[in-house]
């Protein structure tokens, strides 16, 4: 990793924007195959959103596994240059000469952190962590979480006491500095990988599920950090309502998704996450009671086995059905939770602790400054040569879909650092 | 050689004021005399790093060992030239951050830390890349959709391509497909697949060779320089390449075996390949009789899904039997369609066109099982479906009845030539009778893999790529999905996992690009993923080999060959680094410049034992340092205690682990060895595939040792660890301290 701009011996420089799973991608394989690459990041760091999953399926592995092979060949290689709280403000230029201009916010935190944590340890105000969707609260000057890369604490001047420098003062190594301002860098570069990514969609839209009226209705999202052992609950899937461990749970899927009035297409992934997420909770108690509902169950291709490995759990129920409602039962916070079946319209109704809405992927493509064509849905589609859309800026998908469509990405814009080379 | 050795102590971020930092200074100067030895309270900031600099400038040192944070931070700061041997302490995570401050073990624990650093840094030695002429050319292996994209891609990045395709002409799968079903927005109408025009392009691009009606007669050598025999016809020629795109695609599931779904009852029921001959022309009519079809049935998940068949998806089904319905519905707009499925899986945008045939008139979805299809003479088939939403079996009327028959790789099944080979061999050398009957089961069991070789690779380990699961050489890596045994060889497209041809393009230009990678790290000398831009490589005492063949059958890449006596010829451009070799060979003849046999031992025999007397236990931990080696750095960042008795050694996989240390270690008096790995078996986590399993599989040799010495077996455990692990490492290294304390110490303390 880099701090400036080396030779390079592929051609010109990459940008690339976003550094989840598709980014990162990308930014290491251009980057090892030649190509000088400008990483940037909106948040403080690296690992996107499926840094804070729990686990991946099908093979329930942890993904910093992934990372930390992958932040290492960051940290090998001097083509990289990463900058987070940056995003792209003004690209001019054409294919293979392009100058761009990112904005870089301060972090308050400078390269000299050494991870000490005495900023955090004095920092008298706190914050919600947006890592674990404010379900916990941080310092003001914190580590986003453990395996955090850049390696370094930032500060959120927003959630600050005025006027204190409790955090200055505890730095033995002068590395927090109150007065940064925002940076404005300019990169001449051939191509631009767009890795925006994807948010789940606002749940509390699907007004008739419950999100946000009961407390006991979660997303899936939440689910993976609960179930995180560094998340909120340190592992533990717990109710909201009174901390217990759920003795049923129903699982909502296309909660939003493959629905006209919210996304009319299907996330991908939201089938294969819910047959994880069960088996998290079996995990914690095999006792457990698990309903999926659902319209078709997609695991495409060798998902399948992971779908039929976890089937065969008998604390595990499929029903094909649609959920059209869900209420709360006010004493006891449970839900009830009624399905229609699509054909034969006859509706059942059933009773839960705790209720997972399977929130869908939607796409986070608006605000750049690019001229790139969306489809109706809001995804990128790959019209403009020398820009490259990829991972869930382009279509909903799972991480090693994402992995492999990004490393396509990075030879598309490789193409472009070669000719630019070539003219240049 | 000897080294100018300069030791520099952090003293940050509490690790002065956790130990004593002047005694290490003792440890380095009087013990090892080192030349050079500072501390200071900041070593990661200017003045600490300068000092090092000017030490390194000035000559006084060559080579250093910095003691302070992990080695997996402050990367940026101590990075030095490649040519200055360095190795990094880890006092603070492992030392400071986890154990009591002050404290006599703690302090016992940063000087056995610092003396191991020390003296693997003197046996360490600065590095030289292998460099060879190495070949940028691709060789792409199929000429289907995947095929022709991969090429393209490559050659429009100024590679030069080679591209072999078995048929007469090029187009694969694909070109058997009249319309495809929309792969863009808005994703509605039906589309052409532009296979024309890429056929037309990848004949005429001028970095590309084009061979048709032809095969791969043998390859040999590694990336950067292999040696590709083609054969078309007449004589065979020789081709240089420095890395492999295997796209060879796939072909129908046979539907001989689909009798149960009345395949091979009437010409009424056909597969949807045929289907799609069948289409598009007129209006659709009845093989039987040639008359207009008024209803056709397809049959979803015939063979697919089906653990007596294809277990997988075949993906491609659900959205190919809708373009079917369409065009279906386009020529014979009355003919009624029904589609018995499970699930229909068009994901993503998909969904678009999935509702779109959905809404005609004339279709209609049924959710249930076929079980039967029966034939009429005259009349039209009866198709019996179970398990409907419906809540009762139905029997639905058909003209036609199509079978969405998935897809099955076009990949040879490396493991079972390879022991298909071995079993020949052992006919032919005629061992014993026993042996003899045995290979001849074996070869009669895998006689149907007799001449599938597709790549013809010329590796002791097997000709082509070792498949994962299904008939598919895919990746068990859900985060590298193109990684492979093979170095340089990338699978691509339906041969990989089951896809579409819009998937198979994306597929190509992900695996072009491994493959350009491949060739550009190898023409520097360098690994690629996971130990990528690593210049090290084994090296091999030969005079010492007895030809045990361990090194080469351990190998989880195909590096080494064998000649015919048996003596290991290493290929350092396929090796991957990860020292299984080394940890195979019971000679110890196998070294990295920076990483050996003789290194580890002596960071063993470097740690103090105490006596008896002063009941101090010592214990061994060998990590992986991927994956548990990080894990123990999220404890100490948590500041978990854990017992300072143990002194923990990284390497580079538990794979790498030679059994020779074990056995070291309880000679000296070391009170036990733990072990910590990546988790193996079917969904295994190791980053070298196989290395995990390796080690394991070597300690049950261990086991035997220990029983000959009469040490009780307990006192080596190995336990399989991921990465997210942090609170249950520091548990098990408890939980082991508390058994040896109940075992009592070593009885060969102080021999």
């Amino acid at each position: 990793m880099n701090n400036g701009n080396t030779a390079s011996s592929n051609g010109n420089s990459l940008l690339v924007i976003g550094g989840g799973v598709a980014g990162l991608t990308s930014a290491i394989e251009a980057a090892e195959a030649g190509c000088n690459v400008i990483l940037i990041e909106k948040s403080p760091f690296l690992g996107g959103r499926a840094i804070g999953f729990n686990l991946y399926f099908p093979k329930l592995c942890p993904p910093a596994c992934g990372f930390e092979i992958n932040f290492r060949r960051i940290r090998n290689n001097p083509r990289i240059t990463v900058l987070t709280q940056a995003e792209l403000e003004e690209l001019t230029g054409s294919t293979g000469n392009y100058e761009a201009t990112v904005k870089v916010s301060p972090r308050f935190v400078t390269e000299a952190c050494t991870l000490c944590g005495a900023c955090a340890a004095t920092c008298p105000a706190l914050r919600p962590d947006e890592f674990n969707f404010g379900l916990s609260k941080t310092r003001a000057a914190y580590l986003p979480h453990k395996m955090a890369f850049p390696e370094e604490y930032v500060i959120d001047r927003n959630a600050c006491i005025k006027d204190c420098t409790a955090c200055v003062d505890a730095c033995r190594y002068g590395a927090i500095n109150l007065e940064q301002q925002i940076e404005r860098k300019k990169f001449q570069v051939a191509a631009v990988v767009v890795a925006t990514g994807w948010a789940p969609y606002d749940a509390t839209k699907i007004t008739n599920l419950g999100f946000g009226q009961f407390p006991n209705v979660v997303t899936n999202v939440l689910l993976e950090r609960m179930a995180s052992s560094n998340g909120p609950t340190a592992g533990k899937i717990l109710r909201p309502s009174d901390g217990k461990m759920p003795a049923t749970v129903a699982f909502v899927q296309c909660a939003g998704s493959r629905d006209e009035n919210h996304l009319p297409y299907c996330s991908s992934v939201c089938c294969s996450a819910s047959l994880k997420h069960s088996t998290y909770i079996h995990t914690l108690d095999p006792e457990a009671q698990v309903t999926i509902f659902y319209i078709d169950t997609r695991t495409p291709g060798l998902l399948q086995d992971f779908y039929a490995k976890v089937a065969t759990n008998d604390q595990l129920k499929m029903i094909k059905g649609k959920v059209g409602r869900v209420e709360e039962d006010p004493q006891t916070h449970d839900l009830l939770v009624t399905a229609e079946e699509v054909i034969t319209g006859k509706k059942l109704t059933q009773r839960f602790s705790l209720v997972v809405l399977a929130a869908g992927i939607v796409p986070q493509t608006n605000g750049l400054p690019l001229a790139l064509t969306q489809d109706e849905f809001g995804f990128l589609a790959n019209e403009t040569p020398g820009i490259y859309a990829t991972g869930c800026a382009k279509r909903p998908e799972d991480v090693s879909a994402t992995v492999r469509d990004a490393t396509g990405a990075a030879l598309k814009a490789l193409q472009c650092a070669v000719r630019s080379a070539h003219h240049g | 050689m000897d080294r100018k050795l300069g030791v520099y102590i952090c003293s940050g971020c509490s690790i002065g004021e956790s130990i004593d930092v002047n005694r290490l200074v003792d440890v380095a100067q009087k013990e090892h005399k080192a030349p050079v030895c500072r501390t200071h309270p900041f070593l990661c900031g200017e003045e600490g790093l300068a000092a090092i600099r000017n030490d390194l400038a000035q000559g006084a040192i060559d080579s250093l060992v910095i003691a302070g944070c992990s080695p997996r931070t402050k990367t940026n700061a101590f990075s030095f030239d490649s040519q200055t041997v360095m190795d990094r302490v880890n006092l603070r995570e492992h030392v400071a951050w986890s154990h009591e401050p002050g404290n006599e073990d703690t302090q016992m624990l940063a000087e056995d830390c610092l003396r191991m650093g020390i003296v693997k840094v003197r046996k360490m030695e600065p590095l030289e890349p292998v460099s060879d002429a190495i070949s940028k050319t691709i060789l792409v292996v199929g000429g289907g959709v995947a095929g022709i994209t991969a090429a393209l891609e490559a050659a429009d990045a100024d590679y030069d391509v080679v591209l072999v395709e078995r048929q007469e002409q090029l187009g694969g799968s694909l070109a058997a497909v009249k319309k495809h079903f929309p792969t863009h927005p808005p994703y509605t109408g039906l589309q052409e697949t532009g296979l024309p025009e890429k056929i037309a392009k990848v004949t005429r691009h001028p970095r590309i060779k084009v061979y048709t009606a032809t095969r791969i007669v043998k390859t040999e050598g590694q990336p950067g320089m292999f040696d590709v025999t083609l054969q078309n016809g007449g004589q065979p020629f020789v081709h240089r390449a420095g890395a492999v795109v295997m796209a060879t695609g796939w072909k129908p599931y046979d539907a001989s075996k689909l009798a149960h779904l009345g395949y091979g009852s009437s010409p009424d029921v056909v597969t949807n390949d045929q289907f799609e001959a069948m289409i598009g022309g007129g209006p659709v009519v009845r093989p039987s009789d040639g008359k207009p079809a008024r209803s056709v049935l397809f049959i979803q998940c015939a063979g697919s899904r089906d653990k007596d068949h294809l277990p997988y998806c075949s993906s491609v089904c659900c959205m190919a039997t809708l373009k079917q319905a369409d065009v279906t519905h386009q020529t014979s707009p009355a003919t009624k369609v029904y589609i018995v499925y499970r699930d229909i899986i068009t994901t993503g945008q998909y969904e678009r066109y999935f509702a779109k045939v959905q809404n005609h008139p004339a279709t209609f979805l049924m959710k249930g099982d076929v079980v039967a299809v029966r034939t009429q003479s005259g009349e039209h088939l009866h198709v019996d479906v179970k398990n409907t939403l419906l809540d009762e079996d139905i029997t639905i009327p058909a003209d036609i009845v199509v079978l969405a028959t998935g897809l099955v790789p076009n990949a040879a099944d490396n493991d079972a030539i390879r022991d298909l080979r071995d079993a020949h061999a052992k006919v032919q050398r005629n061992e014993s009778e026993t042996q003899r009957a045995e290979a001849e089961k074996t070869v009669e069991r895998l006689r149907s893999h007799e001449g599938t070789e597709i790549l013809n690779l010329t590796y002791r380990q097997g000709p082509d790529l070792p498949i994962l699961r299904d008939g598919f050489p895919s990746s068990n890596f859900v985060c590298f999905p193109y990684e492979t045994l093979r170095t340089g060889i990338y699978a691509a497209g339906a041969v990989r996992a089951p896809m579409d041809s819009a998937g198979a393009e994306e597929d190509a230009l992900g695996a072009a690009m491994k493959a350009i990678q491949s060739v550009e790290m190898a023409s520097s000398g360098q690994a690629v993923h996971p130990r990528a831009g690593d210049l090290s490589y084994p090296s091999f005492l030969l005079q010492r080999c007895t030809q045990c063949k361990r090194c080469t059958v351990e190998c989880p890449f195909g590096s080494i060959d064998e000649d015919a006596k048996g003596t290991p010829k290493f290929n350092s451009y396929r090796c991957r680094r990860c020292g299984v070799c080394m940890g195979a060979c019971p000679e110890r003849i196998i070294s990295f410049k920076n990483y050996s046999v003789d290194m580890i031992a002596g960071m063993i025999k470097a740690i103090e034992v105490p006596e008896e007397e002063e009941e101090k236990l010592r214990v061994l931990l060998f990590m992986c340092e991927n994956d548990a080696y990080p894990a123990l750095d999220v404890a100490g960042m948590n500041h978990v205690a854990y017992d300072a008795s143990v002194r923990v050694i990284p390497l580079r996989c538990l794979g790498s682990m030679n059994i020779v240390w074990i056995a070291d270690a309880l000679s000296r008096g070391i009170d036990g060895v733990m072990l910590m790995g990546c988790k193996y078996g079917e969904d295994y986590q190791c980053h070298f595939a196989k290395g995990s399993e390796i080690a394991h599989r070597r300690l049950e040799n261990v086991k035997e040792t220990l029983q000959r010495l009469q040490l009780e077996s307990e006192r080596v455990e190995v336990s399989q660890i991921s990465i997210d692990q942090y609170k249950k490492v520091p548990e098990i290294i408890n939980a082991f301290m508390e058994r040896m304390r109940e075992l009592g110490p070593n009885p060969y303390k102080g021999f």
